[in-house]
């Protein structure tokens, strides 16, 4: 007995080792970063104990500008790919033919490469010299005036974002309403057939509170992604994200951490944390609404 | 006679509403399938178009006559697509391989073995899951720069082994094994390893599978571990050598040749998707964290 016991925890030894090394110690060392004053990463060393790192970046413009960004990001997109994949999932839960198919291609950004489909995205987008682009092509073929969606202004950009972020997110909601639409018991809908209640009305009085454990799954997951939204950015407006307006507050922790402007993971680290009360604020509001919404 | 037809008309009414119906459904599923598809259709294209064809077209075409190879030619060429390529299967294949082994053995322990502190540690781990990624980088970075890794396949390999998540899974699939099996194995004087080996893991073979897929799909599109860690470009993923491509490019704006990299990049993804389709679906709907 006593050399199983040994024994358990040399399975778990490796798992220990680097789940201490990688994120237990990182965790806490954030905040002991995030602590430190006028921390220099070639000497390690740093003047005194407080609040200035916070300070410091909750003034400055470029943080300001990506917390403006990240949330107009979060509200569009949250709430408009979550409405989309509900009425696709209840449109595929319809159909008996061609289902599978569907699944399938709607599925398939969710294994793409976001940088490399991003690049895509940018082409279409695009105007250049020689081109106006594909999107603009559409535009104009419908009366509008073409827009630079990339170097452009500030609108045109933030919405190739929220459309490029909706289009990689959606096969994730899309797999899972599917999943919850086709487990409601049938029995209701039968029984609602009987009754000769309209479609609309099914909708919104059996199928939605039946799902609505896992929207609000999908709302607190959608928010936790968009908060985090970073490399999309990349792929559409190239690493420099502050040129371009359009940085997000991940980007700006990864700015203060490494590159042109880089080496200071105090305000890295402060940053982080600020992100991550966002976060946790936002997640504990979500699940004290669900708590109230969903039976 | 009078109700018959009546109840006849209502039910071919029916009938052509559900049709009406049924054609608007198809009619928005394919539009969002032309949606999903275009960006793949679009990279595709604009690859085997010849850079001249291309940047002579003010109004894209929407075909060409003339494809042409030449762009894979240069993308393979121009930039170092295959280095970054063999950088990413290295990458993948080692974190994937670490990874099993590493969750295998600690699921066993959950699962299969007992210690004092077990349900405690247990808990302690699925605690860990609630730690975001952004908050560890930051340390991660300045360590593995610390111990002079930065560059180097240690460097990016090891922060990104363990998961927390695919060792509950696991654990709960080991735990459906029956006890029953166990003891006839100690009767037999099996070890524990031999037993987790011989018996445990051809049994949770479709979760293994699951877990490893995801990986896979995680390791290839990472993107921003890799960027922090690597700046020399013979170590580049093809996450940072799509971007390197993006920003330098090919000495000139050369469209369609980055749009070959992007889909010999995007194309081995794709293929494991439509090959392990059901497998990758569960897998993610069971332990899918990207949306």
């Amino acid at each position: 007995m006593h050399k199983n016991k040994w024994k358990a925890w040399l399975y778990l030894l490796p798992a220990i080792v680097f789940l201490g090394f990688f994120l237990v110690y990182p965790l806490i060392d954030v905040f002991v970063y995030s602590f430190e004053e006028g921390y220099n990463s070639a000497s390690e060393t740093f003047f005194g104990v407080g609040l200035y790192n916070y300070r410091y970046v909750l003034r400055e413009p470029f943080f300001l500008q990506a917390v403006v960004n990240t949330f107009i990001l979060v509200i569009i997109t949250v709430p408009v790919s979550t409405g989309l994949a509900l009425l696709i999932s209840a449109g595929l839960n319809h159909i008996t033919p061609l289902k599978k198919l569907f699944q399938t291609i709607y599925f398939l950004p969710y294994v793409t490469n976001t940088l490399a489909v991003g690049l895509v995205f940018m082409v279409l987008f695009k105007k250049t010299a020689y081109s106006d682009g594909m999107i603009n092509l559409l535009i104009r073929l419908f009366g509008g005036e073409s827009v630079d969606f990339i170097d452009g202004p500030y609108w045109a950009k933030m919405m190739v974002t929220c459309l490029y972020t909706i289009w990689i997110v959606m096969p994730f909601k899309v797999l899972i309403l599917t999943s919850a639409l086709a487990s409601v018991n049938p029995d209701y809908y039968k029984a609602a057939r009987v009754d000769a209640t309209p479609p609309w009305r099914v909708f919104t009085r059996i199928t939605l509170p039946m799902i609505s454990p896992m929207i609000f799954y999908l709302v607190i997951t959608g928010f936790i992604g968009a908060f985090k939204a970073y490399s999309d950015e990349v792929a559409l407006f190239g690493v420099n994200l502050n040129a371009a307006n359009m940085n997000t507050i991940v980007g700006y922790v990864y700015d203060m951490l490494y590159g042109d402007s880089g080496g200071y993971p105090s305000y890295a680290s402060a940053a982080a944390l600020i992100l991550f009360a966002i976060v946790l604020t936002i997640t504990c509001i979500n699940l004290l609404i669900s708590r109230r919404r969903v039976r | 006679m009078e109700r018959q037809k009546s109840f006849e008309a209502i039910e071919r009414r029916a009938r052509r509403n559900r049709l009406a119906g049924n054609a608007v459904i198809y009619f928005f599923l394919t539009v969002w399938a032309v949606l999903v598809l275009f960006p793949f259709y679009w990279m595709l294209l604009t690859s085997v178009k010849s850079y001249g064809a291309y940047n002579s077209e003010y109004i894209p075409a929407f075909y060409t006559l003339s494809p042409t190879l030449e762009n894979y030619f240069s993308a393979f060429h121009a930039v170092p697509l295959g280095r970054y390529f063999l950088n990413t299967v290295i990458f993948t294949a080692i974190t994937t391989l670490a990874m099993l082994i590493v969750v295998i053995l600690a699921a066993f322990a959950f699962a299969r073995l007992e210690f004092r502190g077990k349900n405690l540690v247990f808990t302690l781990f699925l605690s860990l899951m609630m730690i975001p990624n952004e908050l560890v980088v930051i340390t991660n970075f300045v360590t593995i720069t610390k111990w002079g890794m930065r560059n180097t396949f240690s460097g990016l390999i090891l922060p990104s082994i363990t998961s927390v998540f695919y060792i509950y899974l696991l654990k709960e699939n080991f735990e459906q094994i029956p006890d029953e099996l166990y003891r006839a194995a100690k009767v037999d004087g099996t070890s524990d390893f031999k037993y987790l080996w011989k018996v445990m893991l051809p049994i949770c073979q479709p979760t293994i599978v699951t877990i490893t897929i995801l990986k896979i799909i995680e390791c290839w599109n990472s993107y921003v571990w890799p960027r922090l860690i690597t700046d020399d470009s013979a170590y580049y993923l093809v996450s940072g050598g799509i971007q390197e491509i993006r920003e330098s490019g090919f000495g000139r704006e050369n469209i369609p040749a980055m749009m070959a990299a992007v889909v010999v990049v995007s194309a081995p993804l794709i293929v494991l998707f439509l090959v392990f389709r059901n497998k990758v679906m569960a897998g993610v709907s069971r332990g899918g964290l990207k949306g």
